[in-house]
């Protein structure tokens, strides 16, 4: 059957349009098939690439699914306490203020328990860039309430929908940093469709040019979908996440060159 | 020349920190020892050393940046008093774990919760068995005068970094707060890059071409791996126990009788041994200087010489247990001890002693 194309004539060099950055490790991701987090590696260790940094890059895993971001990212990296990330990214930077450093956090992480540490490392105008992965629960303990979750949304510690009365309302974290005056750039984008993965690369790579140029502090959101947390599948995960996030968590720049965008 | 200077205990340690050679302090402020960040403002160590001071926006904060300039293979500490030292335990032991150098203080006072600010010795256990969850120790040394808060400094450093673990000193208000003379050591100069990547090839400053990436973690989802993981932390905390335990001894050669007291407990009971010995009591004193490892051999050794021991600490008795334990129940050991923020006098220490050990 000459018409089918072999495994390895697909591999020949001059079939390649695409390839993986040497910058993520050969490691098999860890994530959940469909999860937004492998791009959103993967833009963050393009860039990095692009940047010519690997060896001036130091980044920050949290605690939450990207816990061992450590082992799919192939740079120097730390491992934070829960919520913590952003403490030891302000004193990695204040004693090596020539590297890029970055945090990548998600919604738990950076909104509940570290929400202290991201406000504080905001206000202070550190010099490096946080990547927050919203997605509105807690994937890595198993669907749990996140300070994200939307009104009504169901979670396994809100099985009956979060009732914003006794559960609070969505924490918009990233609206309330931007209101402060050390953080120079935030934008807020998504990864499930080619034209936003493209959008949020270029967001990421401002935020690590503005880094470069001491700038202070640059902060990309990225919501994502959790089709395990969302007990859906892929596909509907990321309709759902058009038709309900995006109203509450619209994408788009929300402060850029220190000012916020009307 | 000798540079000698009237300090108080808080300040000759952050004087001997940047002597050391320190990288990065990372504090928040809490009586009794606010001192400590307020004078490496004051002096403004930037521009001179390169070493940085930041005021964290809470100990929780603060303990993390150390984790993450230790992580770089820098020298950096902290330091707090009893309420901040227990909000830190989290990342003590995430350092504990991850295997990094670094220096923390913990001028102690009185507790439980708030407690009081007046000077206490209550977080022994705290100190000394772990502190935060898991497996792990800290190397602790105990100061009894200014100038061991300056000497601790540089020592703390140079055993955090030979053992790849959090040193701590435990310090307490009376040795914070109290002034003496004491002779500063010269300016060391800060580790360059090239020290770095020779003496710290773990560290996390850029992956370059020659090596592998650098993961600063204490995470092993791997249960066997973990615990051979644990199982190496035991090996080196057992090295510490053969190589590392410091002590003084006062007045013990013809001693019938001992007192053990560390840090200002240690002073008060220098003054006790003296009044007791003018009353012909045979008392002599041992001073751990470090709290882990415990100086279990010489407490042994004494054991067989006197016929009790009084374990003397500004607590309800927790170094007691250690002193039982080290002379294998051969011996009678009592604890004398006021506690709340209350130094006890030395006529009270002689009269404990008279008491519980010789009389009881």
């Amino acid at each position: 059957m000459s018409d089918i194309i072999t495994k390895e004539q697909i591999r020949q060099p001059e079939n390649l349009v695409y390839t993986k950055t040497k910058l993520l490790t050969d490691k098999a991701l860890s994530y959940c098939p469909g999860c937004g987090h492998g791009t959103a590696h993967r833009i963050v260790m393009e860039v990095i690439e692009e940047l010519g940094a690997q060896a001036n890059t130091i980044g920050i895993a949290p605690v939450g699914c990207s816990v061992l971001a450590y082992e799919f990212m192939n740079i120097d990296m730390q491992q934070a306490a829960h919520g913590r990330a952003p403490a030891l990214a302000t004193a990695v930077k204040r004693l090596m203020p020539e590297k890029y450093v970055f945090t990548y956090q998600g919604d738990g992480d950076l909104a509940a328990i570290g929400t202290a540490e991201t406000i504080h490392a905001c206000n202070r105008g550190e010099n490096i860039t946080i990547i927050f992965i919203n997605n509105g629960i807690y994937g890595m303990t198993g669907g749990q309430m996140a300070p994200t979750t939307l009104p009504n949304m169901k979670a396994s510690t809100c099985p009956y929908g979060r009732d914003v009365k006794t559960m609070g309302n969505p924490l918009k974290i990233t609206e309330l940093i931007a209101q402060l005056p050390g953080v120079h750039y935030v934008t807020r984008q998504a990864v499930h469709t080619p034209g936003n993965v493209r959008r949020t690369k270029k967001a990421v790579r401002k935020a690590f040019d503005l880094q470069k140029e001491n700038k202070g502090l640059t902060f990309v959101e990225i919501v994502s979908n959790c089709n395990s947390g969302w007990k859906m599948t892929p596909v509907q995960s990321n309709k759902w996440m058009e038709e309900n996030m995006f109203p509450f968590y619209p994408l788009g720049d929300i402060k850029v060159d220190g000012q916020l965008v009307k | 020349m000798k540079e000698l200077r009237l300090m108080k205990g808080n300040e000759a340690v952050a004087e001997a920190a940047i002597r050391a050679g320190c990288d990065g302090y990372f504090g928040y402020p809490i009586t009794p020892q606010s001192e400590v960040m307020e004078y490496l403002m004051a002096e403004r160590p930037h521009e001179t050393s390169g070493m940085i001071v930041l005021q964290a926006e809470s100990e929780v904060a603060a303990i993390n940046m150390v984790y993450g300039g230790a992580s770089c293979g820098k020298k950096v500490m902290t330091s707090s008093s009893s309420p901040g030292i227990s909000l830190k335990q989290e990342g003590i032991s995430y350092i504990a774990g991850a295997e990094l150098p670094c220096l923390i203080v913990n001028v102690v006072r009185g507790g439980p919760g708030l407690g009081t600010i007046q000077p206490s010795q209550s977080d022994y256990f705290q100190s000394t068995k772990g502190g935060g969850h898991g497996d792990y120790r800290l190397l602790v040394l105990a100061p009894a005068s200014v100038q061991e808060m300056a000497d601790f400094a540089d020592l703390g450093f140079e055993l955090a970094f030979k053992y790849r673990n959090p040193v701590l000193i435990l310090s307490d208000g009376v040795i914070g707060q109290m002034m003496e003379k004491v002779e500063l050591k010269p300016h060391k100069p800060r580790f360059t890059d090239e020290e770095i990547r020779t003496n710290t090839p773990w560290a996390t400053y850029g992956k370059t071409p020659d090596r592998e990436r650098n993961i600063i973690t204490s995470l092993d989802l791997d249960s066997h791996k973990q615990e051979d993981h644990v199982t190496h932390l035991a090996e080196k905390y057992k090295a510490m126990e053969e190589n590392e335990v410091r002590y003084e001894e006062f007045q013990c050669e013809d001693a019938e009788y001992l007192i053990v007291a560390y840090g200002s407990s240690a002073r008060i009971s220098q003054k006790a041994v003296n009044i007791a010995r003018a009353k012909g009591i045979k008392v002599g004193l041992l001073r751990p200087i470090t709290l882990f490892p415990f100086p279990k051999k010489p407490l042994l050794n004494l054991s067989k010489q006197v016929k009790g021991i009084l374990s003397v600490e500004m607590s309800l008795g927790q170094m007691v247990e250690d002193v039982k334990l080290a002379v294998e129940c051969k011996v009678k050991v009592e604890h004398f001890g006021r506690y709340g923020g209350i130094i006890p006098t030395p006529d009270e220490v002689v009269a404990a002693l008279e008491q519980k050990i010789i009389g009881g």
